[in-house]
């Protein structure tokens, strides 16, 4: 029993960081209808930004946190300038095609600026555990956990109650009646991507200082696939929920599974989960029922 | 001759798309205060006319001026702090969010305080003009007699209501001059007699010029002040409905056979 919930607490916990990157792609989604498969590239050039902060700058985290974020804002106003703005008009399938070629791209640079050796993040949390009584839950995951929420109730915020984030829903319903009251639809889609870009990068800096840094690390977004198909590409609710379904349902597997068949079965799970959403309910939990899948 | 002050002044725009010729150098001009009507058989380039007003198309000749201002080259988010709204041939509301909330978007373009707004209080200048704008939009419900569906959910209403919606949206935007595009299709006797209704009394009681694309002969007979047709992009006349009921062109560009147009003309 007491492994068990120190499983589900974990779980969670890694739930909530995929439930901030799911939603970094659920808002560039929602706004532009495109769907950025380089959403794993942001994660890593963010947790590279920040590493490089702060160690050759020797800056405090919260001032390399800011710079990072100003990163991630110019990357996703360059991406959508440079990128996804000379597309608005072809297929999404070209755009959705297009975010494939600049993951790879972002990862050769990567490569290239940072080499693909492993490192470990430098500490930026207190490494006192939090003891919850029944569990007990690391710092790393404890402090990813606490930003990952913040971010998504920064991001739900907005998204509800600002006037920009009525710009975003009033876009992500209609584009031409938008367009008709005053809302600039360019410059909603590269909010979106912006803010897309600051959710993904504050899930790589919180990932990155959990398991350290790689060029590989972005594969991870694949995973974050996994929840956002099962929430439903659309939905807010359904990308925070997905996520912790995700995280939970991968440390179940981890645990009861994997001793079974001698391991690998956590790191599948999420694509099992996947496969049999898409099987059953191929809009998601909270999807709208209209978005096709070719 | 002396030329007529215009509110809205179209000059020889032009529009194609590849091969086809949508528009080609139409002029025309509407004048403050007036229901100006568009009317021709199908694809004559009626819809066309107001989205290059919108800014949606971009003519490749020609210069729109508004209130004496080009607006030819304005970007198209922009037309709506102009005064210009409008409402679109098939209804494009935001159809997951409530009635109210629809209308309430309409004051979007009013409201200049900065990205995060939500909740915060910004003074007197503020909550003066949140109370203009809620007097408003309780004006406008009225006018248009959507009090009982204001709660409700966009899409799961009725075509005829989602209609009455969109022109509130429109409505909303506290504009000068209002492009509605075919605001009676698809509605019964009844509905189409309420619109015509409304739209005079948006012209009058609220002071906004119209410019109205319908095909209900009855209704732009009824509440024109001038109509200009247009038949396969090009101008074929304009003027008073009397003049319009009986000018040749616009009897032949309608159906070729004088006695069937007259009747569909209502002459």
């Amino acid at each position: 029993m007491e492994i068990l919930l120190q499983v589900i607490v974990t779980g969670l916990a890694t739930g909530g960081l995929y439930g901030l990157i799911a939603l970094g792609f659920v808002l560039i989604y929602k706004a532009t209808s495109v769907l950025n498969l380089a959403m794993g590239e942001f994660m890593t050039l963010g947790a590279f930004v920040c590493f490089t902060v702060l160690t050759q700058i020797k800056a405090p985290f919260y001032l390399a946190l800011i710079l990072t974020l100003v990163a991630a804002i110019l990357l996703g106003f360059i991406v959508e300038r440079l990128i996804l703005r000379p597309l608005i008009g072809e297929p999404i399938i070209s755009a959705i095609m297009v975010t494939i070629g600049l993951g790879v791209i972002l990862k050769g640079l990567i490569y290239m600026v940072w080499t693909p050796t492993f490192r470990n993040f430098p500490e930026i949390f207190p490494p006192k555990p939090l003891n919850l009584g029944f569990a007990v839950v690391p710092s790393g995951l404890w402090w990813g956990f606490f930003f990952a929420i913040i971010g998504m109730l920064i991001f739900l915020l907005i998204f509800k109650f600002s006037r920009t984030g009525v710009a975003m829903r009033a876009v992500a319903s209609d584009q031409q009646a938008a367009l008709s009251m005053g809302i600039s639809v360019r410059w909603v889609f590269a909010l979106a991507w912006c803010f897309g870009a600051m959710a993904s990068v504050i899930g790589g800096i919180v990932i990155g200082n959990i398991s350290g840094i790689s060029v590989y690390m972005g594969d991870i977004g694949l995973k974050v696939l996994a929840v956002i198909i099962l929430g439903g590409l659309d939905s807010i609710g359904g990308a925070i929920l997905g996520g912790f379904i995700i995280g939970i349902l991968e440390n179940l597997t981890g645990l009861y599974i994997d001793p079974l068949i001698g391991g690998g079965a956590k790191n599948v799970a999420p694509f099992f989960m996947l496969v049999f959403i898409l099987m059953i309910r191929p809009y998601g939990l909270f999807g709208k029922k209209i978005i096709e899948r070719v | 001759m002396n030329k007529p002050q215009y509110q809205l002044e179209l000059q020889d725009i032009q529009l194609s798309f590849g091969g086809l010729m949508a528009l080609h150098e139409v002029s025309t001009g509407v004048k403050k205060g007036e229901i100006f009507s568009i009317i021709g058989p199908n694809g004559a380039g009626k819809t066309c006319l107001l989205n290059c007003i919108n800014r949606f198309y971009h003519p490749e000749k020609g210069t729109i001026l508004f209130e004496n201002r080009d607006i030819s080259h304005m970007q198209p988010h922009k037309i709506a702090g102009m005064g210009i709204a409008r409402t679109f041939q098939n209804v494009e509301l935001f159809a997951h969010m409530t009635v109210l909330d629809n209308i309430k978007l309409g004051a979007h373009v009013h409201l200049k305080s900065g990205f995060l707004s939500g909740g915060i209080y910004y003074g007197r200048s503020r909550a003066e003009e949140i109370a203009l704008r809620k007097d408003i939009e309780e004006r406008i419900i009225d006018l248009l007699e959507i009090e009982q569906i204001r709660k409700q959910v966009v899409h799961a209403l009725p075509y005829g209501l989602q209609k009455r919606v969109e022109l509130a949206r429109a409505l909303a935007m506290r504009p000068r001059v209002l492009l509605l595009d075919e605001p009676a299709t698809g509605m019964n006797l009844e509905e189409t007699e309420d619109m015509a209704r409304f739209i005079l009394d948006i012209n009058e009681e609220w002071d906004i010029t119209i410019i109205l694309i319908e095909h209900d002969m009855g209704v732009v007979m009824d509440i024109s002040d001038r109509i200009c047709v247009l038949d396969f992009g090009e101008k074929i006349a304009e003027g008073k409905p009397e003049e319009i009921r009986h000018d040749e062109k616009v009897i032949k560009a309608y159906l070729g056979e004088e006695d069937i147009t007259y009747s569909r003309l209502g002459a």
